[in-house]
């Protein structure tokens, strides 16, 4: 089974943005793998341990700094990885036109990115790239199996849990599920160093959708201390009906 | 005329409440633009009776389809009907950014061979073009983008774009399917339900959060009660220390890691603060936080604070809502 995991390299959850004309200031800012990049990732690894053959190719848009990132996937256990050297922008269809130029060639049986990157929070690369690649797709995915040309993903929505089924190949977009992604070993980043890391340009074509302006957060008004312990539970009632008039 | 699409949810036969934020928010870029309002809608038969009511948030029209195998989301039927209802002089398609529009709008984007801005929280569309504001970094800056051509497909944040009466015709239209929904080639087996009809997390109006401070997962009937207490809009948050520790699911996790909501109320209680659940949740209307630790970094996002322990604080909080 050969498996693609398209991974973003993103600002650590932790990282203090700064913004700067129409862009964050990079300044300080350490980047890592978009979590949810790797619970797929650990997805992918699962199947090909569980199945014992197989090849999982990590793929990532981006920078040449993005190296660092597929490295630490191939630390991780992936096979092999590929960059596909570009400017990544608002614009999710470009980078899902340049995964897609990649993937087309490749045929694999299953292609797994993360639910959404935690930068921009589009969530759309994945289902835009199974349009381009005419596969069906399945978001959200907490839970998955392959069996018989098939997979049976859980897929969370509003309120529950989807059980799913789709014909291979398919395009699945992962979110936390019960394993948690594994750290690289040792022996991990000894072999990572000697896989095959291919870089070329990105296919990405022109961005149509353009970051104009970019703002800090409007600031909150300052809120006030209603009180201490339980005696002032009747006045922050008063205070939610009277003057937020939320109840 | 131009249009614009404003493409609908249902669930169990009945409109969804940001079906009609939807049709507010395509309303207001009509306006601007000189354009009709098309409201889209597939569902299971008799999904049409209801749908007439779109008319007074701004639907010059509704097409709805009915299908037996529509009560459920099914993504191809929904994103071929979609884009093939795009064919034409449309300027913009709006979805709202719920766990189906998230899912589908990429989809007819891609389709069309036209990007889309994601979880919009602010449109304007005031000199003719439209731009939008939307989070990013989990709502640590807001970006301002700019379409180049059409037609110009967005997604919507529930809860924050409030429609205004605005009626027009609504005339609902039956329309068949782009695709054979026995065509369609991801079926749901099985739907298993978590909450009943609870809203999720990212949709609440109203949303309890609990925290490390609650002490252990069998404080939450706490929560539970508070959240019974402020109605069926009310839904449960967890912050990412008590997802992690396995207290609570992750679909209830809010942050960064998580969801981004902006409900009307956001209650916090236990929770310290940390950067990335405060990006999660500081774009809510009111905020409420109860915490132990005055100087906890929750108290400086919050409208009201109270300072304690909020296992006696809850019980006395949900008795007094319950009483109002």
């Amino acid at each position: 089974m050969n498996i693609y995991v398209c991974i973003k390299r993103v600002p650590d959850t932790e990282a203090r943005i700064k913004v700067n004309g129409a862009a964050i200031d990079p300044a300080g800012i350490k980047h890592v793998i978009s979590p949810y990049d790797e619970f797929a990732i650990e997805a992918a690894l699962r199947l090909k341990e569980a199945k014992g053959a197989g090849e999982v190719v990590v793929v990532s848009v981006g920078d040449a700094a993005s190296a660092e990132q597929l490295r630490t996937a191939l630390a991780m256990g992936a096979d092999r990885a590929v960059l596909l050297e570009g400017d990544v922008t608002a614009d999710g269809l470009a980078t899902a036109k340049a995964l897609a130029a990649e993937l087309k060639a490749a045929s694999p049986d299953l292609v797994l990115l993360g639910m959404k990157g935690v930068d921009h929070d589009q969530q759309q690369v994945g289902p835009m790239l199974a349009e381009l690649l005419g596969l069906p797709c399945v978001t959200v995915v907490s839970e998955l199996q392959v069996e018989n040309g098939q997979v049976i993903a859980h897929r969370e929505v509003e309120g529950g849990v989807e059980v799913v089924e789709s014909p291979l190949p398919a395009v699945l977009t992962i979110t936390k599920g019960k394993d948690e992604p594994r750290y690289p070993s040792l022996k991990g980043i000894m072999a990572a160093k000697k896989k095959p890391l291919e870089q070329k340009p990105a296919q990405l074509g022109e961005s149509r959708l353009k970051v104009t302006s970019m703002s800090p957060p409007p600031d909150r008004p300052p809120g006030r201390i209603v009180g201490e312990g339980v005696d002032a539970v009747p006045e922050l009632v008063r205070l939610l009906r009277e003057e937020a008039k939320v109840l | 005329m131009a249009k614009i699409l404003a493409v609908v949810e249902q669930r169990d036969g009945a409109l969804r409440k940001v079906s009609n934020e939807v049709v507010g928010a395509a309303r207001t870029i009509a306006d601007a633009v000189g354009a009709e309002v098309h409201a889209v809608l597939l569902g299971p038969p008799g999904v049409a009776g209801g749908a007439g009511e779109l008319g007074r948030w701004g639907a010059d029209k509704v097409l709805v389809v009915e299908n037996d195998a529509l009560a459920q989301y099914s993504p191809d039927v929904a994103a071929a009907t979609v884009a093939a209802q795009a064919e034409g002089d449309t300027y913009a398609i709006v979805f709202a950014a719920s766990a189906q529009g998230r899912d589908l709008a990429p989809r007819v984007a891609a389709k069309l061979d036209v990007p889309l801005a994601a979880d919009v929280t602010a449109i304007d569309a005031s000199n003719g073009e439209l731009q939008v504001t939307r989070p990013v970094y989990s709502g640590r800056a807001f970006a301002t983008l700019a379409f180049t051509g059409g037609p110009r497909v967005l997604s919507i944040r529930p809860n924050v774009f409030r429609p205004a009466e605005n009626a027009k015709s609504g005339t609902v239209e039956t329309i068949t399917p782009a695709l054979d929904p026995s065509q369609a080639r991801v079926k749901v087996r099985e739907v298993k339900a978590a909450s009943g009809d609870r809203p999720d997390v990212g949709e609440a109006a109203i949303v309890v959060s609990g925290g490390r401070g609650m002490k252990g997962p069998e404080s939450w009937n706490l929560l539970e009660e508070l959240r019974d207490a402020l109605g069926p809009q009310a839904a449960l948050g967890a912050s990412r220390a008590v997802v992690d520790a396995g207290w609570r699911p992750h679909a209830e996790q809010v942050g960064q890691t998580g969801k981004t909501v902006s409900p009307q109320l956001y209650i916090a209680v236990g929770i310290s603060g940390a950067m990335q659940h405060l990006a999660g949740m500081r774009s809510a209307r009111t905020i409420v936080a109860i915490n132990k630790d005055p100087d906890a970094p929750i108290f400086k996002v919050a409208d009201y604070g109270i300072v304690g322990d909020a296992h006696e604080i809850l019980p006395k909080l949900t008795e007094a809502i319950r009483s109002m």
